[in-house]
């Protein structure tokens, strides 16, 4: 069948109506986990493979807080691929190019199944290329508590990378040797998981303050070290200096002055690339030109954010996982930034989450069709190379949700008259700013009408597109191979999209 | 008429091709310095088919070629032959080279077919300073740029904060420039983190007399542009003297807020005007 974003779904699939669909539908819960017998704690993770009697055919999950530093994944896997256990089912809620030791997992169809919320490097390759045996879904962050929650993703056991553990199974994530901040994302694991293994380097006496609740807490393994926390750090700390993207980012924040949303008590989310970080930087300039404080921001977190917070130019921050190692020093020391699972940062299902409350949001995209819908999953030849995240989340959340992009990435344009994969549903996604011109969708007639008069270069995405063309010539059309890989599906558990093999001459 | 010309590398694939999105009033595409002598002709290249090709081009296009007598400057002459560029700017020219070029030009000129290229002077020698007075004689001359990073080479001396070095050259070129009715073009600021140092710097060429600035960095633009464009308490007020000078056409002098207001200041008013229409100050 063909679903709300008009792409072709399976029958057995439940499809994307439209991104409101989810509302007037009942939130399903099964019992959050109960834990019968005192946390115990084990040496090793061989040992706990025994303990619970871990076999072929489980559903495992992770936490990606700990990003390309963490070890977690890795020696878990290696423990599969001893034990040649197969058509294993993993859920981390990432997976980083530093997790290779996946790959011949999923080659030798030890690892046959999939959830994560983003991919990329070489696993994302090889499932590309149609090595996976069974399904990779791909979920949003909100999307994943979701699933989780309703039972449709049951997780037989959960390992949860935590850096500081006390002795009564309580964790944290903000201090010991491999900190690595808030641990939002595993949450819902602990909660709702069969069985949940911490996997710690340090355990201390008691914990006053915690994130991980010891009550679900079933074990706790202590290893050497469960990761480099230098590893967690996104990549971009600094603001771009590319020349377009300085400009696209102060045009987006200049056209958030015209809008009037910097505005006292405004709230606000935004990627952590380079581009984005300059938008952050030229909204602080706003803030403290004319004097406003925000109420929030959230997200992923980065030193930009700590520094508004520092300076009171925002009141608090809603951190679901630390970007860098001073959100980590942030959320450590300072009672205004604050941790959020990702339940309570996208599900629609919660009351009032934090991607309700956001005033606007600014996020990038890989390609954007002429419908606004935006594919931040994989490239214009169907690889995989990232994944929603939280951006179909906070799209749908917030009152003005912003693309910012140039139009043309490495001689290909960003604006196609179909992406490759929908990501996020264009009735989520209002602006696009590029560094030619900016277009507004049709369905925001406020917008537009509040724009009409500005001196704003404003096209139609159709004239940007042909605009576009006029400098890199159309590119050809391209194929994909028929077999489905998986699927990307929205937050409230309908699919968005099939995945699809990349052709093997590509 | 411009506030700012911005260089671009020639062997700068990604920003030639979004060199028309900068806020520069025109651009300098850069054969000379800023290329090295590998990469010179696939510099010359990727500039001739982006002027042939691109549909998207700067509003004024100049182009730096590099000095009479490399083994370069002719080749570099040939993408005269997009016709699309407005200005060429040759570095140390002095009354010599200034002349030889142009006869040079002018030859070539009429046997490819073209029309006559107005030339920007970069002046960044003491000899081209102390020439500069002959070079109103030449009749391609739109405008002298000021070189202040070779000009303080050649004089062995080095550039300060103050820029007290240049005051000179900068008041050579402005009164140059004033009195043969040329736009004066300030040396580029070259400490592209220093936003302060940028204003400062251009604050005071501004002051002196300069009408416009080279920059090396877009990011240099949008402070450049603010200080070489008519406030608008300026516009407001080259308005209000433009009414008052046409509902009173037969008086030569009249007053205004209780000062004397004559022919040069309408004439003021009149430049003013037309800058802030240029620029869309309007």
């Amino acid at each position: 069948m063909i679903n709300g974003v008009g792409r072709y779904i399976p029958d057995n699939l439940k499809p994307f109506i439209s991104s409101d669909n989810y509302q007037g539908i009942p939130r399903k819960q099964i019992p959050k986990k109960t834990k019968v017998e005192n946390t115990q704690f084990v040496e090793n993770i061989s040992t706990i493979f025994e303990l619970i009697n871990i076999k072929s055919n489980m559903t495992l999950s992770f936490h990606h807080h700990l990003r390309n530093g963490d070890k977690v994944i890795q020696i878990v896997a290696e423990e599969i691929k001893n034990r040649n256990l197969l058509n294993m089912h993993i859920a981390p809620s990432s997976i980083f190019p530093s997790y290779t030791n996946l790959v011949d997992l999923i080659k030798n169809k030890n690892i046959t199944n999939i959830h994560t919320n983003y991919l990329n490097g070489e696993v994302a390759k090889i499932i590309s290329q149609g090595y996976l045996d069974g399904e990779l879904i791909m979920n949003t962050h909100g999307g994943r508590a979701v699933v989780i929650e309703s039972g449709e993703l049951p997780i037989d056991v959960a390992f949860i990378a935590c850096p500081v553990v006390d002795k009564n199974g309580n964790g944290h994530g903000a201090i010991g040797k491999s900190a690595c901040g808030t641990l939002g994302y595993a949450i819902s694991d602990l909660e709702y998981a069969k069985r949940v293994v911490l996997v710690t380097d340090t355990i201390v006496e008691n914990l006053e303050e915690y994130q991980i609740d010891g009550k679900f807490v079933d074990y706790v393994v202590k290893i050497d070290s469960i990761g480099d926390s230098s590893g967690i750090v996104s990549g971009t700390t600094e603001v771009t200096k590319d020349p377009i993207g300085l400009k696209i980012a102060k045009d987006c924040a200049n056209l958030l002055d015209y809008l009037g949303l910097i505005k006292n008590d405004f709230s606000m989310q935004t990627g952590a690339g380079k581009t984005s970080l300059a938008v952050v930087k030229f909204v602080n300039d706003l803030m403290v030109k004319k004097g406003i404080v925000g109420s929030f921001a959230s997200g992923g977190i980065t030193k930009a954010y700590v520094d508004m917070l520092e300076s009171n130019l925002f009141k608090s921050l809603y951190d679901v996982q630390c970007f860098d190692l001073d959100a980590v020093l942030s959320y450590a020391k300072n009672k205004n930034h604050l941790a959020m699972s990702a339940s309570e940062y996208g599900n629609p299902y919660e009351d009032n989450p934090i991607c309700e409350r956001l005033d606007f949001v600014i996020l990038g995209a890989t390609e954007i069709d002429l419908d606004f819908n935006v594919n931040v999953t994989t490239d214009s030849l169907g690889n995989l190379i990232g994944g929603s995240g939280g951006h179909a989340d906070i799209a749908h959340g917030a009152d003005v949700t912003i693309i910012i992009s140039p139009l043309v990435k490495s001689r290909i344009p960003i604006i196609k008259e179909k992406v490759m994969t929908v990501t996020t549903p264009g009735s989520d996604v209002d602006i696009l700013i590029t560094e030619r011109g900016i277009a507004i969708n049709p369905r925001r007639v406020d917008l537009r009408q509040k724009l009409k008069n500005s001196n704003y270069p404003i096209f139609e995405i159709n004239e940007l597109l042909e605009m576009t063309h006029k400098i890199t010539g159309v590119p050809r059309k391209i194929e994909t191979d028929d077999k489905i890989i998986g699927y990307v599906q929205y937050r409230d558990g309908t699919f968005l999209d099939c995945l699809r093999k990349v052709k093997d001459e590509y | 008429m411009f506030r700012s010309l911005l260089f671009i590398p020639g062997n700068n694939p990604s920003m030639i091709q979004n060199a028309d999105i900068f806020m520069a009033d025109g651009i300098i595409f850069d054969l000379e310095d800023a290329v090295s002598i590998s990469e010179k002709n696939n510099a010359r290249n990727l500039i001739k088919h982006y002027l042939d090709n691109s549909s998207v081009l700067p509003k004024q296009v100049v182009l730096r070629v590099n000095s009479f007598g490399s083994e370069w400057f002719i080749k570099d002459l040939e993408i005269l032959k997009t016709k699309k560029v407005n200005y060429l700017l040759v570095p140390k020219l002095d009354y010599e080279s200034l002349n030889t070029i142009s006869s040079f030009l002018s030859d070539f000129e009429e046997k490819e077919k073209l029309e006559e290229t107005k030339i920007i002077a970069l002046v960044e020698t003491a000899k081209g300073i102390t020439e500069m007075s002959l070079f109103a004689q030449n009749n391609r001359l739109m405008g002298v740029l000021l070189g202040a990073e070779d000009l303080t080479n050649d004089l062995e001396i080095k550039r300060t904060e103050t820029s007290l070095e240049i005051f000179y050259a900068r008041s050579q070129v402005i009164y140059f420039c004033r009195a043969n009715n040329l736009i004066a073009i300030d040396t580029p600021y070259t400490d592209i983190n220093n936003i302060d140092g940028l204003k400062t710097d251009c604050k005071y060429a501004y002051g002196l007399g300069m009408k416009a600035k080279a920059a090396i960095h877009p990011n240099q633009l949008e402070i450049i542009n603010d200080i070489f464009s008519p406030t608008k308490e300026e516009i407001e007020w080259a308005k209000a003297i433009i009414k008052l000078s046409e509902e009173n056409p037969e008086k030569g002098a009249f007053q205004y807020r209780g000062k004397m207001i004559d022919k040069p200041i309408i004439e003021r008013a009149k430049k003013i005007i037309q800058k802030a229409e240029i620029f869309n100050l309007l």
